[in-house]
């Protein structure tokens, strides 16, 4: 039963990650090509632009994060493997 | 391989377990504490030396980051916020000492660090509309709204502390495995890419910070600053 539960688990942390990682990249993937495009359009703005990039990108990794945690979660602190 | 939960134990203070965690965050705020004296000490206004310089462009970009989100006088979050910010980057940035592990990638202080910004919330909110006007906030727009608004207070400062746990943890982690299996200079860049990481997520935690503390002086409809005045053509 307890190996059942440890396959189950890793087999979970593995999606966990791979699924988690999916919307970020794509989020992550348009919010870079959106601000080239617009540092591209009006260079002067490149500061405030990439500094406001940086910020959001940092916000939007952040589900990826939730999604590791959970993944070490099963791993590591598993509730259901004493 | 050690989990990312565990917190090693370095000595027990009578019947008080004492954690490397612990003791690396008194080391970090005894080092701050002495660098600010030693700053502060030398402050002149004739002759300002380069790091009177820095200080006061810190102090005057915090001010107007304040200033920027919050109405109002800054100088009664700067303490606060300023302190967060810092501390924050430090401990982020203390990965630099070798031996030394960030106690930012341990829960403990991230949740620490996240029941300082909701008791300041609660604090500032109640000082500034009184007990009756804080508690009325949580019935807008329409009572209906108090149990998601009441989901939200919790729910908003456990994602501040695991956004900043999730990301320096990570770091750490990651930078471990990729030492176990490669080598001596390959996790170099990854250590790069992690002090970027925790520069963005100092910012972005006091940022947040700010933005709470905030929502609760103001009330939620006053937490971005009202638009500028458009003169009449």
């Amino acid at each position: 039963m307890t190996d059942l539960i440890q396959i189950a688990s890793i087999l979970g942390a593995a999606f966990a990650v791979s699924f988690g990682a999916l919307g970020p990249a794509l989020a992550e993937g348009r919010a870079v090509a959106t601000a080239l495009e617009a540092i591209a359009r009006q260079p002067e703005a490149a500061g405030s632009i990439s500094r406001t990039l940086f910020v959001g990108l940092a916000m939007i990794e952040t589900t990826a994060i939730y999604c590791l945690v959970i993944a070490l979660l099963l791993l590591f602190a598993n509730p259901f493997v004493q | 391989m050690e989990s990312p939960f565990a917190n090693p134990l370095a000595f027990m203070l009578g019947p008080v377990p004492i954690t490397t965690t612990v003791l690396t965050t008194w080391a970090l705020m005894a080092a701050m504490t002495l660098a600010a004296a030693w700053a502060a000490r030398r402050l002149t206004i004739d002759r300002p030396g380069r790091v009177q310089v820095v200080l006061e462009l810190l102090v005057e970009t915090l001010d107007s980051e304040i200033a920027g989100t919050v109405p109002g006088d800054p100088a009664r979050f700067r303490v606060l916020i300023g302190t967060l910010l810092l501390f924050v980057f430090v401990a982020n940035w203390s990965s630099l000492v070798p031996g030394v592990e960030p106690p930012t990638a341990h829960l403990e202080t991230d949740a620490a660090l996240a029941a300082v910004v909701f008791a300041a919330g609660v604090g500032w909110g109640i000082r500034t509309r009184g007990v009756r006007g804080w508690l009325t906030s949580f019935a807008r727009p329409s009572w209906v709204m108090i149990p998601l608004n009441l989901v939200e207070q919790v729910t908003r400062h456990v994602s501040l502390t695991i956004r900043l746990f999730g990301n320096v943890m990570s770091g750490v982690f990651v930078i471990g495995i990729v030492l176990s299996l490669a080598g001596l200079l390959v996790p170099i860049p990854l250590m790069a890419l992690d002090l970027l990481t925790g520069a963005v997520q100092a910012y972005i935690f006091a940022t947040l910070a700010l933005v709470f503390i905030g929502s609760a002086v103001t009330g939620d409809e006053g937490a971005t600053p009202p638009p500028p005045q458009q003169d009449a053509p």
